[in-house]
């Protein structure tokens, strides 16, 4: 069994107001040194199969159709073994 | 001439559209479960507004891969007039049948209120009955209003009239304080390139009769209406 794990993350050049509001919270909390907040998704997709090669094809795929939407988004993925 | 309001799981402006049809333009039309594969010859798709599958994971980036999707895009292909709005307009840009992409509003809250909308483009199916330059009082509720797109893309949108509605003051001037949501250059609602899909936030559906406000957005069915006439 394999296991992705998916990061979907606003684009650089897109502002994330979210990541701003967090920053701005966290100053207020007496953080310092922050220089930017960036905030995404995480998801994990499960497969019954051990192909490496195949289950990454199919994790791109899945990025680039419903999971990201590349006009604001990118993404990254790892496999891991197991759940 | 028969309108169809495309129903998801989560829609809940399918009856407002369904009434301003019915009841406003007396035609006929008929509600259309996305779950279906035919438009039943119908002659406008409108895709209301709501919250289509909970707007899990983006705003209509479910609803998008639903079965009658396929058949709007083929029914939008061939030049039949589709309008989407709010939830509606989101997905009309995860279908990639309109460019660009939601964002959280700038201020990260749920707006509801109502707003001026001047009118950029009145050449579409859509706008026929409305002046360049007309405001008109509609209501916005939404959360991911924030239009985004590209350099290159909102160049190719304002230089070919693509911008088809904007969110301005009173007097018509568009800037900072009459944007509610952070949408760049204030727009508000956009068409395709051949100008028989257009996408918007606000809701002319909530805005039929002076009872609940403005009776603006009647207008943008009416030239719904003219154009099928017409045609």
């Amino acid at each position: 069994m394999l296991t992705a794990e998916i990061h979907v993350t606003l684009k650089e050049l897109v502002l994330d107001p979210q990541g701003t509001t967090l920053k701005r919270s966290m100053e207020t909390m007496g953080y310092q040194g922050i220089e930017e907040v960036r905030m995404g998704k995480f998801i994990q997709v499960r497969f019954d199969s051990d192909d490496r090669q195949a289950v990454e094809k199919k994790v791109d795929e899945m990025c680039r159709q419903i999971l990201s939407n590349p006009v604001i988004e990118q993404y990254s993925y790892s496999l891991r073994e197991g759940r | 001439m028969k309108f169809a309001v495309i129903t998801f799981p989560g829609s809940n402006c399918d009856y407002d559209c369904y009434r301003a049809v019915k009841d406003h333009l007396k035609c006929q039309v008929e509600y259309i479960w996305h779950r279906e594969h035919s438009l039943n010859n119908c002659d406008c798709v409108i895709l209301p507004g709501g919250f289509s599958y909970g707007d899990y994971l983006r705003t209509g980036a479910i609803a998008r891969f639903s079965p009658i999707m396929q058949q709007v895009i083929d029914f939008a292909d061939k030049g039949g007039p589709v309008i989407g709005i709010c939830n509606g307009f989101q997905i009309l840009l995860e279908s990639g049948l309109l460019p660009g992409a939601m964002l959280v509003n700038r201020n990260l809250q749920f707006i509801c209120q109502t707003v001026h909308l001047k009118v950029e483009n009145n050449r579409l199916p859509f706008t026929n009955r409305l002046t360049a330059g007309q405001l008109l009082r509609v209501p916005i509720a939404h959360k991911e209003g924030n239009y985004y797109a590209d350099d290159r893309t909102i160049k190719e949108l304002e230089d070919n009239g693509r911008v088809v509605f904007r969110y301005s003051d009173g007097s018509g001037q568009a800037d900072e304080k009459s944007n509610p949501n952070g949408s760049l250059n204030n727009i508000a609602g956009i068409t395709n390139k051949k100008g028989n899909v257009l996408g918007m936030m606000p809701h002319p559906e909530r805005a039929m009769e002076q009872l609940l406000g403005s009776s603006d957005g009647a207008l943008v069915f009416d030239s719904i209406k003219n154009f099928l006439g017409a045609n």
